[in-house]
Order: structure tokens, then sequence, then C-alpha cells
């Protein structure tokens, strides 16, 4: 089947959990990784027969072949390389919190966002609390949505633990942008217990119709689709309910790509990305979008 | 352990920490009527915030009845020598919420990570600095770490710029002896003072505030009648008049504190703060002080006893902020309980207290 070439910027942890995860996809066929220094990283896609590049984003530029750049550098970079991939006709798949381009949570708004030519991840803790969080308000008008997301200590890198306000603004930005909810908060915990916690997400959501049938289905459901791109996401705690008030709690495994399952945190991450180039891919194959 | 003329400086931390014994539910009035007798009986640092920080006001820590712009209003409307000073958890609260204190009159702040996890407080403690404040370090749980561990994480806030550190013992899980170890290696390690903040859940809160002083920290946290978190604090009027017998100094005046604790702080007690069995199991467990009337909560929904919960949650080496767990774990053992035929015990937990 004929595939659409991407690149990845950014041959760190992520970029190369990610190349993984898109080497498996019927879709798309990592063309380049890129960075600015030697990097084993970049050894590490050189041994897997891709094309790779120290002289940063020019390379991809460069080939018009290339049509989906997934970043997974920084906020600051992302800012430079937004601007010259749209110039350069090249769809870009955000990682970093740099939030240029609509959030983009597949389970729930990814269909309506294959024309942008920019989409943003949000935040790991957004990519697994989101879908709950829509999934409740489509059953029972979420008035108020509160997250808990709790990381293992490794697993949190510099860029997270330098702007770690960043990723409770982002999340919560996205559990009222993405998710429906009126007002949202988000709270992030990082856990140093050995052997080290997977990825832990509680949501709270205060509602409007309280309905606990059509709750639990909704939410049934939206696990089962977010299943579908993310392996290791599953139900832990299932709605508990109280006057108004809904908790649940979900988990996420990583898949064990590159990173260690504990990183359930950037698998989720790695894993939606790869799932938002996957559906882009399926637009230019099917002629939907050029 | 020499007893010299040195100054303690003392941080009231009745209106934060002993915000989760009232379950966050001060008004103003009684806000501006403790803050105000601290302030006159020479208390050098008046922390003001929801108990688990600026921005704790949430379903998982609890909705306080007043915002924290409400609360700090109201305390620095009648403080005119102490330091209004706030607390914050990065990954709770934010520097759009200090920046929100400053505005309210908070001088000083406690930026307070996990024992381990210093460097999520970079940002804050370089933001407070701009904007003028006294930048305390805060690392909360110090029990779960050895000496050299709070050294290394003491000296990341020294070089964000901190002014002092503090090694905080968040579920009140020390000894002396403890409380000795690191306070000395950190005073040893670090240019910078330091101080120390006690929980009473083994009934050791004045014996280890003492063996931090002696072991040579400037700072020491209390609240009036011990009301806080857990089994609660250091109790003020009691750290006190210890220093004064031991021959320490503070800025303090012994009778009038005791006076703000009799006259306006037990009035409004809740219960009385005595070290029950659930909060004992919390120093015992060594559990983050605050879970305890979560515990309460969800113990009584669930049908089964408080005790087993929080010993599970030490056994998962559950962190400060982690209330959600709280209802995971109850949830959890209450099925296990289902399984196991409603037994009135849940069998595993008694074996598992004396691994610790």
């Amino acid at each position: 089947m004929e595939k659409i070439k991407a690149a990845i910027i950014g041959p760190g942890n992520i970029g190369s959990d990610l190349m993984y995860k898109i080497m498996r996809s019927s879709r798309l066929k990592v063309e380049m990784m890129a960075g600015i220094v030697a990097s084993p990283g970049i050894e590490r896609a050189k041994s897997l027969g891709i094309r790779t590049t120290t002289e940063g984003i020019g390379p991809i530029l460069d080939d018009p072949d290339i049509r989906i750049v997934f970043d997974s550098t920084g906020a600051r970079p992302h800012m430079i390389h937004a601007p010259l991939l749209k110039e350069a006709g090249k769809i870009a798949v955000d990682l970093t919190p740099a939030s240029i381009g609509p959030y983009v949570v597949p389970a729930v708004n990814l269909n309506s966002l294959t024309d942008a030519p920019n989409l943003n991840m949000v935040t790991c803790g957004g990519q697994a609390t989101v879908p709950i969080v829509y999934a409740i308000h489509r059953a029972a008008q979420v008035s108020y949505a509160e997250i808990v997301a709790c990381i293992a200590s490794k697993s949190a890198g510099p860029g997270t633990r330098q702007n770690i306000d960043e990723f409770t603004q982002t999340t919560a930005r996205a559990l009222s942008v993405v998710g429906g909810a009126k007002k949202s908060k988000a709270i992030i915990i990082l856990n140093p217990a050995d052997p080290p916690l997977i990825m832990t997400d509680t949501v709270y959501a205060e509602v409007e119709n309280l309905d606990e049938k059509a709750i639990r289905e909704s939410i049934d459901d939206m696990v089962a689709t977010v299943q579908k791109y993310v392996r290791g996401y599953r139900l832990r705690v299932p709605p508990q309910f109280e006057g108004n008030k809904v908790t649940t709690i979900v988990e996420v495994e990583g898949a064990g790509d590159f990173l260690p399952k504990y990183s359930g945190n950037l698998d989720i991450m790695t894993a939606a990305a790869a799932a938002v180039g996957e559906a882009i891919a399926t637009a230019m194959l099917e002629g939907r979008r050029s | 352990m020499t007893q010299d003329n040195r100054l303690i400086h003392i941080v009231d931390s009745s209106l934060r920490d002993g915000s989760h014994a009232v379950s966050h539910q001060y008004t103003e009035e009684q806000i501006r009527a403790i803050a105000e007798g601290l302030d006159k009986a020479g208390i050098d640092f008046i922390e003001v915030s929801h108990g688990d920080g600026l921005g704790g006001c949430s379903i998982n820590y609890g909705r306080a009845k007043l915002s924290d712009e409400q609360m700090l209003k109201a305390a620095s409307s009648v403080i005119k020598e102490a330091t209004l000073t706030v607390l914050l958890l990065p990954g709770i609260g934010t520097q759009e919420h200090l920046k929100m204190a400053v505005d309210c009159g908070a001088r000083a702040v406690r930026v307070a990570t996990h024992v381990t996890e210093a460097d999520i407080a970079e940002q804050h403690i370089g933001f407070a600095k701009k904007m003028g404040m006294t930048a305390f370090g805060f690392l909360m749980l110090s029990h779960m770490r050895p000496p050299e561990v709070i050294v290394e994480q003491a000296k990341l806030f020294e070089s964000y710029g901190a002014d002092a550190v503090y090694v905080a013992d968040s579920a009140g899980a020390m000894l002396p002896a403890d409380v000795t170890a690191r306070i000395s290696a950190v005073v040893g390690a670090l240019k910078i003072p330091v101080g120390f903040h006690a929980h009473a859940s083994l009934g050791l809160a004045i014996a280890n505030s003492l063996a931090a002083v002696q072991a040579g920290v400037s700072y020491l946290d209390a609240t009036a009648r011990g009301l806080g978190g857990g089994a609660g604090n250091a109790q003020l009027e009691v750290i006190i008049g210890v220093l004064q017998k031991a021959g320490f100094r503070t800025n303090a005046d012994f009778y009038k504190v005791m006076d703000v604790a009799e006259d306006i702080v037990e009035p409004l007690m809740h219960r009385p703060q005595v070290i029950r069995n659930a909060a004992l199991m919390q120093g015992y467990a060594g559990v983050y002080s605050s879970f305890l009337l979560h515990t309460y909560r969800a113990a009584k929904r669930y049908g089964i006893n408080p005790r087993d919960v929080l010993v599970e949650l030490g056994q998962r080496q559950m962190v400060g902020g982690q209330e959600d767990m709280i209802i995971g774990v109850a949830h959890e053992l209450a099925q296990k309980m289902e399984v196991a035929g409603n037994e009135a015990d849940y069998p595993d937990t008694r074996c598992g207290c004396s691994k610790m």
C-alpha cells in the first residue's frame, strides 16, 4: 500500500518512541529523523535504515515528499518550526506545549480537525482525561471537571519539571475546550515510588443531569475508542456516583515500544500523535485533503 | 547539641495547615481574629492559604468557604508586623496564584514539593524572588528518604535562590533521632538557614521540634492548639514555652500566644486535636497528614476501617496531594472484602504494617 512520508524533529525519548510506533503504520513511513547534534536517538534511527540529519528542520523543508512532520522538541523551537512548516505546505503534529494549532484528542475531535495545518497534542494528562470528561459531558452535561494526573517521577523529563504550570494550565483548558466542561481544573503529582507506578488519572465531574446508566455506557464506549490507539488504556475504578458528582480513575500502561511500560504518560502522547498522523495520511491517500 | 542564644523564627500555620482541621471552612471574621492575635503576639510569619496551598480549593482537596484571595485580604487587613506567608505546591498552584497572593499582601512563600522532587519548584522560587518575596523551599514527607537525599534536594532549592529550606515531617513519622540526623546533615551542607515542620501523629511534634532546634534550625512551624492535618502540628504555645525554657530566643510573647490559642482558636475547633487511631496509623505507616479526614469519609462510604485504607496508602508509597487515591484504595479494599465474604477486617493489612 502507498504510504505518506513523515519526519520527526527531536530524536529524544518521545521522538524515538514515536518512531517505533509509526514504523508499524500501514499509512505512514518515517522518512527522516532530524536533530541538531549527533545523539543516540539519531544513531538509533540510522541503524533502522531511516534518513537522519543533524542540521535541524532544513533538510525536512527541502524534501517536498515529506508531508507530515511530528515535532517533539520544545515549545520554543516549535514556535520557529511552525511557520516554516506551514509555508512549506507540511502538516505539523505538535507534541510540545507551544499550542499554536488547535488541541487534538483523537478519540474526541480528530475528525473535525484533519484540515488544520498544525495540531497540538495537549499534554499526557489531557490525552488521558479529556476523553472521559467528554464522555461524561455527552451523557450528562459537565458543569465542572477536575483531574489529578499522577505520573512516575522517573518518567517526567526536565521539560515537564521546569514548566509544570504549563501542564496544569494547558490540561485544564483542554478539559473545557475539547472536553466540554464549563469550568475545569488540573493537578499533577509526581510520585517516586519504586518500582515506578504506571500513570494514573482521576477524573471528577460535576454534572447537570446525573444519569448513572448513560454515564457508565458513555465512559465504557469511550475507553474502547481510546484503546484502539492506546492499548494500555484502562478503567481502574469505574464511575462512582455521589450527588451530582462522578468520580472515575483511568490508568495508562505504556506499550513498551522504546520507553518503559510505566511511562504511560509518554506512551499516550506518542500513541495519540501517531493516530493523528494516520488519520491525516488516510485523508491524503483517499484524496480528502492535499 | 549546643544550647545557644539563637533567635528562632516562628512560622504559624494555624490558618493554613490548621485549615485541614476545619475542613477549610474558616470565615473572614475568624481569620482576622487569629491573624491579629498572632501578629500582636510577635509571630514572625503568618501562613494563610487553603490547607493544600494556593489553588488547593478543589473536589480533590476540599472546597473552601473562602477563596485564597478572600482569606489573604482578611489576614492582610489586620497584620502590622508579621510577614503574611502563603504555601504553594507546584502541580496544584501556579505562578498566577502567587501573583494574586502578592497583590493581596503576601511577602513570603513556601514552595513545597515531595522530598525527591525539588526541581519542579525552580520556576516558582525564581518567580517569588523576582516579585521580591522571601522564598522557602519545603521538602515534604522527608521521613521517606535518608539524610543524603534530603541534602541533595535542599541544595537544589538553595541553587534556585531560596532564602531557607524546610525539612517537613508531613506524616509525623519521624523519631527525634531521625530529625537530628536529617537536620544536622542539611544545616552542615547549606549556606542558607534551615527550618522544620512537625506533625503530632506519634506524639513527638514538640520533642522533634526541640531536636530540630538543637540540631541547628532557625525556623520552626507551629499552630495554635496544634490545629492541623492528621493529628495536628507542633502546638504553638507549647513550643514557645519549651524554647524559652531551653534557652532559645523567639520574638513571640508566651502569654499572648497562650491567649490566642485558648480564647480565639480553641472555641472554633471542630473537634479536640488529639491523636485518634487513624492519625496514629498515619505516623506509624508514614502517610501524609491531610489524608485523614478524606479517609474517614471514604471509609464510611465503603464500610471499611479507615486504618486499613491508610496502611494500604502507605504501602503504595502515596505522596502528598494524592488524595484521589483514597477513593481508589477504599473502593478496591471494599471489593476485596466482598470477594472474601465480607470479613470484618481486611486480613492483609496487619502483616503489612509489621514490614515498616
